[in-house]
């Protein structure tokens, strides 16, 4: 294959999002006021479980400035429920109406919607629909919703229980029955919120003349929620746009289909007037997407000298009321069992999962999917078993990584791992930390009284997925291909559009950079069109770390497809073979003679000019399409080193020093990169200190605000020290490796594993996330230190 | 509704007009009824800092306002902070030290970074961490935004001198 030979790839671009983001000239979906705009608010559930028995909505449909409103019932004629469904064996199908039809099964869950002249009077309307609620009883935990007299979310499935599956691989009782040590834990990671800070919207516009549908959406997956939109109100899937502008910020929890999109299209083609609906922060806490809420039972096993043997593991996921479109409610609990083993050589194991139905917020996936907890748990249970050994915890871990020359690897769970550099980025995380000084401080700082730890977690991640996985376990449509469409325009400009959809990730720079290196032109003269299915060929969106492997191995093969037409056209017109020009920056020359040459604009002239400057037979214009599939995919992996000081006073967890060294494979922008890794270790340290979703037994979301909900501020957080390997995967176009959720995956992990550390002179591990001083509290009652 | 009100101030130097029902936040009257966009609503409770905006000099929060209440004030939105086309040193910084990503907190974190060095041309880390935590980001850890807060401070002084 011909050789990729980046100029711009590597380079440290400024972003060109950046001007209209800083002066205020974004276009996020509430910016966009279509004349006779009408705006959409949502009633709902104060009940966790309730059968409605009665909802009138007269009184509210009376008011002046009302449009409409409309029930459950109502909107059931008009569109399809979502049913998530999977080929996954022990999996069970439910339905999801996008307003409460008979009950409803948490608590913000919408029961109706008012379409009104502005907001406030929307709202004012809310107040006088009239409900009466019986509530039935609460489903408020996996636990509860597993036992077998408990309330049903969904009655027609018989359970609460609605997917359960396994991987295993050896002999794993046999293994760990026989292993000379053995560590078992339980561990809780809680639920989770994503919190963009653009709440979730969306606005549609229904054209009657033309009947073409239009939903611009705060959303990672125009082109995604495009097909399903096309099915569920069945319309001709041509006359149906998304458009996701400018998001702000997804994190995973804007990834799937909500019922308030769907509502408002049905109800813009009633109407034929524009609807918006811009969440408020409330209502975005109670009816986003959630993550995690996992408890894992596990059991890891090793001879004395520190090699693995075997690994088991139970995983309860509670799912939340529904099974969300298109990733289902497997995602997570399987996501689990799947990647648990982690970077290591586990000859024997066992995961086994559920996912169980409860009165919450749906689970969906958040940055990482499944490897925060499977890192926090195999990472806990190695410093564990180090301190067992008496080892140390890099020695452990160096001793039992996959090895260079065992890639491709093959996981229990099937998945093949490409390369990844997980030897080299221990050595140079120990060398960045300077190891063996630091513990020497450490040494000290405990001489002194101080509890002061080292926390370090490595982990591998499957990215870029193509044709061969699901992205989510047995779901029906395909995630693995993106497409890039390329045109050159008469003037020599040029235009890229692509399916991904990013929400911050500066697709608009890095795309630019790739197709201006693989067609040879300058990075001004490129344009990237994100999020638009209007222009881009078909695709999903931007999730799962995907965007620069899929859409960026769609660039370059569209990038090589036009430069190869160009220099043809450039051989005809300098009579010369196209084998020996060359193209750079915008100039088409003789290699060797620089002095021969021509313009690109020339070139692209000369495409849309007749056959007469053309060569014979050649079609005119200078457009491709072209589509990519990594199929398997590839890896990207990262160790992360926290030193952590536990305040002996408040049993506050004082972060001192935060590295990562990480291979995202060859980078395409490193101010991009980094500002990725950053800020997701950012979103890890929330996980690990900070923040919990908190539901009380009745089902009542008890952090329902941000002063509830504690997100990091800048005061929280110190500067991260980021280190890069840069090894080109073997399996994709370009070597990139996806990276936009590996800060999340580590953090969580290096925080507990050195909070334990700085504890382990009073035997205290932690278990459970986040480490609050309140938490802290609790399980230092159990040593002297309290007593 | 209500009776609507009359409302006269001055937004990024230019007098403005408008007639709003007494319950019209702030932000909405901005948004809604002046275009102003670039100010965004991320909680309307006055927690995220996406809204903040100077009100006669001050960092207030444009969600916590109701619009009859700046009747008569003078506000800076970020759609005020470049001049004639020229970014502020802020906008500058953020842009040089990546100091964003999806870009909806932008607003609110330059107001406030504007207002801070306002009444502190010289902070410290710490003090731009602590004076910034009153506006939430959940992309960045805030790494770019600090180093860009001090690297306009800098500029800033040197153009002072």
């Amino acid at each position: 294959m011909e050789q990729f030979t980046p100029k711009l790839v590597g380079a440290r671009v400024k972003r060109r999002e950046d001007r209209r983001l800083l002066t205020g000239q974004g276009a996020y979906t509430d910016d966009h006021r279509p004349s006779g705009l009408l705006y959409a608010a949502f009633l709902r559930s104060p009940y966790a479980h309730a059968r409605i028995v009665r909802l009138d909505p007269a009184a509210a449909r009376s008011l002046a400035g009302v449009a409409t409103v409309m029930t459950g019932e109502e909107l059931a004629r008009l569109v399809k429920p979502v049913r998530a469904g999977s080929n996954m064996r022990d999996y069970k199908t439910t339905s999801w109406p996008p307003l409460a039809v008979g009950k409803v099964r948490h608590v913000g869950e919408a029961v109706a919607v008012v379409v009104a002249e502005s907001r406030y009077l929307a709202e004012d309307a809310l107040e006088q629909i009239d409900v009466d609620y019986e509530p039935l009883p609460t489903v408020a935990d996996a636990q509860a919703a597993s036992e077998p007299q408990a309330a049903l979310l969904h009655e027609e499935v018989g359970t609460n229980v609605l997917l359960t599956r396994q991987f295993a691989q050896g002999e794993v009782d046999a293994a760990i029955a026989g292993a000379e040590v053995r560590v078992r834990e339980r561990f809780r990671f809680h639920r989770h919120a994503a919190i963009c800070m653009e709440n979730r919207g969306c606005l549609a516009e229904y054209h009657a003349g033309t009947g073409a549908l239009t939903l611009r959406s705060a959303t990672q997956c125009p082109g995604l929620l495009r097909d399903v939109l096309a099915d569920l109100l069945d319309l001709p899937e041509h006359c149906v746009r998304v458009v996701a502008a400018d998001v702000g910020g997804g994190f995973g929890a804007k990834s799937s289909l909500y019922p308030e999109e769907l509502t408002l299209c049905a109800i813009t083609r009633l109407l034929a007037r524009p609807v918006k609906w811009i969440s408020d922060r409330r209502e975005d806490l109670l009816t986003s997407t959630q993550a995690w809420d996992e408890v894992v039972e596990a059991e890891l096993a090793l001879r004395a000298d520190g090699t693995i043997v075997g690994l088991r593991a139970e995983v309860t996921t509670d799912i939340g009321a529904y099974s969300i479109y298109p990733w289902t409610a497997t995602v997570e609990p399987v996501q689990t069992i799947s990647f648990l083993p982690g970077p290591y050589r586990v000859p024997h194991y066992r995961g086994r999962t559920r996912g169980v139905a409860t009165c919450k917020a749906p689970l969906g996936p958040y940055r990482g999917v499944g490897r925060p907890i499977t890192t926090f748990v195999m990472e806990g249970l190695m410093d564990r078993a180090a301190r067992r050994l008496g080892m140390d915890p890099v020695e452990l871990r160096l001793r039992n990584y996959i090895r260079e020359e065992e890639f491709p690897y093959k996981t229990p769970s099937g998945i093949v791992w490409d390369q990844a550099s997980l030897t080299a980025c221990m050595h140079k995380a120990r060398e960045a930390l300077d190891y063996e000084a630091t513990r020497q401080w450490q040494r000290q700082a405990r001489e002194e009284g101080r509890w002061v730890g080292i926390g370090f977690a490595t982990y591998i991640e499957l990215t870029g997925v193509g044709s061969a996985i699901p992205v989510s376990p047995g779901m029906p449509i395909s995630t693995g291909t993106e497409a890039a469409f390329i045109r050159v325009d008469p003037s020599g400009t040029v235009t890229a559009a692509f399916s991904v959809a990013p929400q911050g990730q500066g697709h608009e720079t890095a795309l630019a950079q790739v197709v201006a290196d693989a067609l040879g032109v300058s990075f001004q003269d490129v344009r990237v069109i994100c999020g638009d299915t209007a222009v881009a060929p078909h695709g999903t969106g931007t999730y799962a770390s995907r965007s620069a492997v899929l859409a960026g191995g769609a660039a370059i093969l569209a990038g090589r497809a036009l430069r190869e037409k160009t220099l043809q056209i450039a051989g005809h017109l300098l009579e010369t073979n196209p084998a020996d020009l060359d193209i750079q920056d915008g100039r088409i020359f003789v290699r060797g003679k620089l002095e021969r040459g021509i313009p690109f604009r020339e070139i692209a002239r000369a495409a849309y000019g007749g056959l007469r400057r053309l060569p014979k037979d050649m079609e005119p214009g200078l457009e491709v399409t072209r589509f990519y599939d990594p199929y398997y995919g590839t890896a990207s992996s990262a160790t992360h080193v926290a030193v952590v000081e536990v305040d002996r006073e408040t049993y506050e967890v004082k972060i001192h020093r935060y590295v990562v060294v990480e291979d995202c494979g060859r980078i395409i922008n490193p101010l991009i990169v980094e500002g990725q890794v950053r800020g997701g270790v950012a979103q890890g340290i929330g996980a690990a200190l900070y923040e919990e979703v908190v539901y009380d037994e009745e089902g009542q979301l008890l952090t329902g605000t941000l002063m509830d909900y504690l997100v990091p501020t800048a005061a929280e957080l110190i500067p991260i020290e980021v280190h890069h390997l840069e090894t080109p995967s073997p399996t994709t176009l370009g070597g990139f490796r996806g990276m936009g959720e590996g800060g999340t995956i580590g953090a969580p992990a290096a925080i507990a594993n050195a909070v334990s550390d700085a504890l382990s002179p009073l035997g205290i591990e932690i278990t459970e996330l986040p480490i609050t001083p309140e938490r802290l509290f609790r399980l230092m009652r159990g040593t002297n230190e309290l007593s | 509704m209500s009776e609507q009100r009359q409302l006269r101030l001055v937004v990024n130097g230019e007098v403005r007009t408008g007639q709003v029902e007494p319950r019209k936040l702030l932000v909405d009257f901005l948004r809604e009824d002046l275009g102003l966009t670039g100010t965004h609503v991320g909680c309307e409770h006055g927690i995220c800092g996406a809204c903040t905006i100077l009100v006669n000099g001050e960092a207030a929060r444009s969600c916590l306002m109701l619009a009859v209440q700046a009747d008569g004030a003078e506000l800076l939105t970020v759609e005020g902070l470049a001049r004639e086309g020229r970014l502020h040193p802020l906008q500058d910084a953020f842009w040089e030290h990546h100091g964003l990503q999806c870009g909806f907190c932008t607003p609110g974190m330059l107001i406030a970074a504007y207002d801070l060095l306002q009444t502190n041309p010289t902070p410290t880390e710490e003090e731009i961490r602590a004076g910034l935590s009153a506006v939430l980001c959940r992309c960045t850890g805030y790494h770019g935004i600090v180093r860009a807060v001090q690297a306009a401070a800098e500029c800033l002084r040197g153009g002072e001198e």
